[in-house]
């Protein structure tokens, strides 16, 4: 392979605000259409935009977590473009003052930890919805466009990245881990169905060995983490393709296709936008303090790289952590820790058994019917010999139906194991003496067969006996 | 008298004292209006049943013993690019024709928690730009004081209405002298505050960096009782000034002795005419022989200023106006294609002044033009503050002519857009400055028009302006009224 990837990704955050970015209106996805909406985020003249206070400080706390600059004068900036979803016919966003400059993000794509850069981190406004009737839904051939702009002003953060990043599998770690983040944060929902979340991706390929930048393309309409690393496989093999055959790389927008698998041209006008953007003369600059960065920085929670490697201190495969702290389970082991029970073990129940039967059922965590004091009483059962591992596979199985505290349906369902040291010995005593030849040909030295006794012993005690003891006990009584 | 010819000032006793009520108020400012209003086109809308019920609803509360305010009953009419809820707001552009708003501005809500009477909507040069009230896509306003000529512009429809007595008081918008100069060619007093003192909530932008609201009186007691009422802080404007109004009522009559008072060499020289320089002196001559100290000054920065405004203002211009396309409200031309569509409403919306405009702000913000142009005009609007600031360490207020002259003639600089924007020269630099700044009348020329004289104080220096301002109003002794009201109300 001669050529690599040089890929930037562009990440659109819609925040979670109660109110949008420069009005009262609410913000919640899937309301009648047009029905969230005010002369301000309408653009109705003479409607002026007031900011939203908590979107700013989101994403000066976003900043932080990337380790960004913070500007101390950040200016919103109007930018110019018709658009019929775009009520004022421009979009108040950020240009050369972002609140945020500079930064990294930390991802594992699975062949180790590597930095990906951050260049910045802006707040803007969304745009409305349009809904294109006819035509295979693309404006130019519909009949009618349907406009909705209950999504209008809502805050939308923009993370620009570093084209640090050189390969699909990099780009879908460096997307899933910023959710992450956002998601730890509590900053947004993060869906990218609902498109909460939506990535555009720059691509352009140099010779393996030189630093000299290829002509990029911007790939766009990516809605799952699985379509971005598609895509960028589809027009990375494209571009090299081109290249290879001595074509040049034209400079433009595409869009991936889902159902196709490809990635097609836009059109051409979008390209060769002037956006003559300028200071917004509706708004001051914001002015950041040292003392609310510090309160920020003071207020952020646990970031999922420092808790993944909090969990694998704690004993945890570096698998285990990564699931743990993507999926939904994670709160759910940190409470049966707090409950007092062992790291690796809850761990094991959590990213084996128990996710096995949400996958199973299609539930979600918080409908479990076992909480943090039942799982940690469980792993309690099992560290002190109370019941065995597959015993308590079975217990599980009940507290999940919802049949009660482990000691309630280890009891109902008999799977208690066996400790008592004189009740055992004297159910190995029964067993050996009904097995004299294996007991003499292990007193010659065919230690193997003290397998044999042992299995012999839990099936007579009907696998409730201590494993561990039987084993001692076995050996004991056959060395004598 | 014929109560459409009274202050606010003595409407307010004798509506308190019970000799007139508001709702026969409202009726001879109506008579006036309606006798005047064929020559004059200073409305566009007048709100009848909306007046009627505010000046009932005014009596009966006046009746109960629930006194709102200063401004109480008194008949005001809007400029028609504050948006009221329910009735059409236009700008004088085609492209709202018949656009009613869902909603009231912050001044609007203002002057009617006040109590005031709304009369109706005037006409004003498309979207706020020009001098003359000529670019109005409805027609253009006369001035009462000679109907061949301009009220001047762009408020010219409030300030030949509160001229002529179609109603005592009005609110115009300024963003280059656009109240200060219909004030001083209708010989009414209009006072631009100092921005972010009044909100900008509902006022249709032409330029948000410079544009404020402000009165548009017939005495300078009359313009402080209108700014109190619509000055204040606006959480829906953001640009709204956090810290409290200056008290200006208290100064307002203490005189012009011990004050130092500046005159630009720059702004009262060449292009003023004859009888404008003229007044100008013998104005300042007065406010000396009052005991003020007088000084000469020089604003070297005022060279550019006017350079600077016709890039800042048409460069936001171009972005304020984007959103009328015909998409969400207005009239709507068909396309093939929604920009298709959008084209053609805009092309058929907008007049060619405000064409003009939108394109030369398009221009300045383009790429690789934006420092030559804009980013160029942003470091002079810095000087013009520096400017301002050195000269204010050494006076307490400048004077000017308000407009190098007095009312032209319809028609007479409609096609020279550059002789136009010459006559905004005196008051363009407030607005850069965002200073507060008020035009009072202090004589007539030799045709017997109104001359304005300009005061200018430091940004929050609304009292010292006042101040000086009800010196000259008392110097001049001008109570001049228009010939048209006159007669009207002699009819």
């Amino acid at each position: 392979m001669t050529w690599e990837a040089v890929i930037g990704i562009e990440t659109h955050v819609e925040l979670r605000t109660d109110s949008k970015m420069f009005c009262g209106c609410p913000t919640g996805f899937g309301a009648e259409p047009n029905t969230n909406i005010c002369p301000v985020c309408l653009g109705l003249p003479g409607a002026l935009p007031v900011p939203n206070e908590t979107a700013i400080r989101w994403t000066i706390a976003l900043g932080l977590a990337l380790g960004s600059t913070i500007t101390p004068h950040s200016v919103f900036h109007r930018k110019n473009y018709f658009y019929a979803d775009l009520p004022k016919n421009y979009q108040i966003s950020q240009f050369d003052l972002p609140l945020c400059a500079g930064g990294h993000l930390e991802i594992d794509p699975g062949t180790g930890v590597r930095r990906v850069g951050i260049t910045r981190v802006h707040l803007e406004e969304d745009t409305g919805k349009s809904t294109h009737l006819g035509g295979g839904g693309r404006i130019h051939d519909s009949d009618a466009t349907l406009l909705d702009f209950n999504r209008s002003g809502i805050p939308l953060m923009e993370v620009v990245s570093e084209p640090d990043i050189s390969t699909p599998d990099e780009a879908r770690a460096y997307a899933h881990e910023l959710r992450e983040v956002v998601l730890a944060m509590g900053i947004s929902d993060a869906r990218l169905e609902e498109g909460s979340m939506r990535f555009d991706a720059n691509v352009s390929l140099r010779r393996i060995g030189t630093s000299a930048l290829g002509t990029k393309v911007e790939v766009k309409n990516m809605n799952s983490l699985r379509s971005l690393q598609r895509a960028l496989a589809y027009e990375i093999e494209r571009q090299t393709r081109l290249l290879d055959s001595g074509a040049a790389i034209t400079q433009e927008t595409r869009h991936w296709d889902e159902e196709a698998g490809i990635t097609h041209p836009g059109r051409s006008k979008e390209e060769s936008s002037d956006y003559r953007y300028f200071a917004e003369p509706d708004l001051v600059p914001i002015v950041t303090t040292q003392e609310t960065i510090a309160t920020l920085r003071r207020d952020l929670p646990e970031l999922p790289a420092a808790r993944r490697a909090r969990y694998v201190e704690l004993g945890l495969e570096a698998a285990a952590a990564r699931t743990l702290v993507a999926g939904p389970l994670g709160t759910l082991f940190e409470a049966t820790l707090a409950a007092g029970a062992a790291p690796r073990r809850v761990a094991n129940w959590l990213t084996g058994e128990i996710a096995a039967y949400l996958n199973r059922t299609g539930g979600d965590a918080g409908s479990l019917a076992i909480d943090a004091t039942g799982l940690a009483q469980l792993v309690g059962m099992i560290e002190t010999g109370k019941l065995s591992s597959t015993a308590a596979k079975e217990v599980l199985e009940g507290m999940l139906a919802g049949e009660g505290t482990p000691e309630q349906v280890a009891a109902a369902r008999d799977l208690l194991q066996v400790s008592d040291e004189a009740e055992i010995a004297a159910l190995v005593a029964a067993v050996l003496a009904s097995h004299p030849d294996e007991v003499a040909r292990v007193g010659a030295g065919e230690e193997k067969l003290v397998g044999f006794l042992v299995g012999q012993v839990m099936r007579a005690g009907q696998g409730k006996a201590d494993p561990k003891v039987v084993d001692r006990l076995v050996r004991l009584q056959t060395h004598t | 008298m014929d109560p459409a010819d009274l202050t606010i000032a003595e409407a307010g006793a004798r509506l308190r004292s019970g000799d007139l009520t508001a709702v026969d108020l409202l009726a001879a400012v109506r008579r006036r209006a309606s006798m005047t209003e064929a020559i004059l086109h200073a409305y566009l809308t007048i709100d009848h049943d909306g007046a009627r019920a505010a000046a009932t609803a005014a009596d009966v509360a006046l009746a109960q013993g629930r006194d709102l305010g200063s401004l109480h009953g008194i008949p005001i009419a809007l400029k028609d690019n504050m948006v009221t809820r329910g009735i059409e707001t236009t700008c004088s552009s085609r492209i709202l024709a018949g656009y009613r708003p869902p909603y009231d501005a912050t001044v609007v809500e203002r002057l009617k928690a006040g109590g005031a009477v709304i009369v109706g909507k005037t006409n004003l040069d498309e979207f706020a730009m020009g001098s003359s009230t000529e670019n109005s896509a409805y027609g253009p306003t006369r001035n009462p004081w000679d109907p061949d000529r301009v009220p001047g512009g762009s408020s010219g429809g409030s300030a030949a209405a509160v001229a002529v007595g179609s109603a005592l008081a009005a609110l115009g918008s300024d963003t280059g002298g656009s109240i200060r100069q219909p004030g001083s060619l209708t010989g009414t007093v209009g006072m631009k505050p100092t921005y972010g003192l009044v909100s900008r909530y509902g006022l249709i932008a032409f330029a948000s960096s410079l544009d404020q609201i402000g009165p548009i009186t017939r005495t300078v007691d009359d313009a402080v009782t209108v700014f109190e009422a619509i000055a204040g802080h606006d959480p829906s404007d953001a640009t709204s000034y956090r810290g409290g109004v200056p008290e200006v009522r208290s100064t307002l009559d203490a005189g012009v002795k011990g004050l130092r008072i500046g005159i630009v060499g720059e702004l009262s020289g060449e292009g003023t005419a004859p009888d404008v320089a003229a007044n100008f002196r013998a104005t300042v001559d007065a406010l000396a022989g009052a005991g003020a100290t007088i000084k000469e000054l020089s604003l070297p920065s005022t060279a550019y200023a006017l350079s600077a405004y016709y890039l800042i203002a048409p460069a936001e211009c171009s972005a304020n106006l984007a959103r009328f396309d015909g998409v969400r409200y207005g009239p709507r031309l068909a396309g093939r294609s929604v920009e298709e569509s959008m084209s053609a409403t805009r092309r058929d919306g907008f007049g060619p002044e405000v064409t003009r405009r939108i394109l030369l702000g398009t221009y300045a913000l383009s790429a690789g033009y934006y420092d030559a142009f804009y980013g160029q005009a942003q470091k002079v609007r810095t000087l013009v503050i520096e400017d301002f600031r050195r000269a204010y360490s050494e006076v307490d207020v400048l004077v000017t002519p308000t407009s190098p002259t007095t009312a032209f003639a319809v028609g007479e600089k409609a096609n020279d857009p550059l002789a136009m924007y010459l006559s905004d020269i005196c008051t363009i630099p407030s607005n850069l400055a965002g200073d507060p700044a008020i035009s009072v009348p202090s004589g007539l020329d030799s045709d017997g028009l109104p001359i304005g004289f300009q005061v200018l104080a430091p940004a929050l220096g609304e009292a010292v302006m006042f101040r000086v301002a009800s010196a000259v109003e008392q110097s001049s002794g001008f109570t001049g009224r228009p010939a048209l009201a006159t007669s009207a109300g002699a009819a």
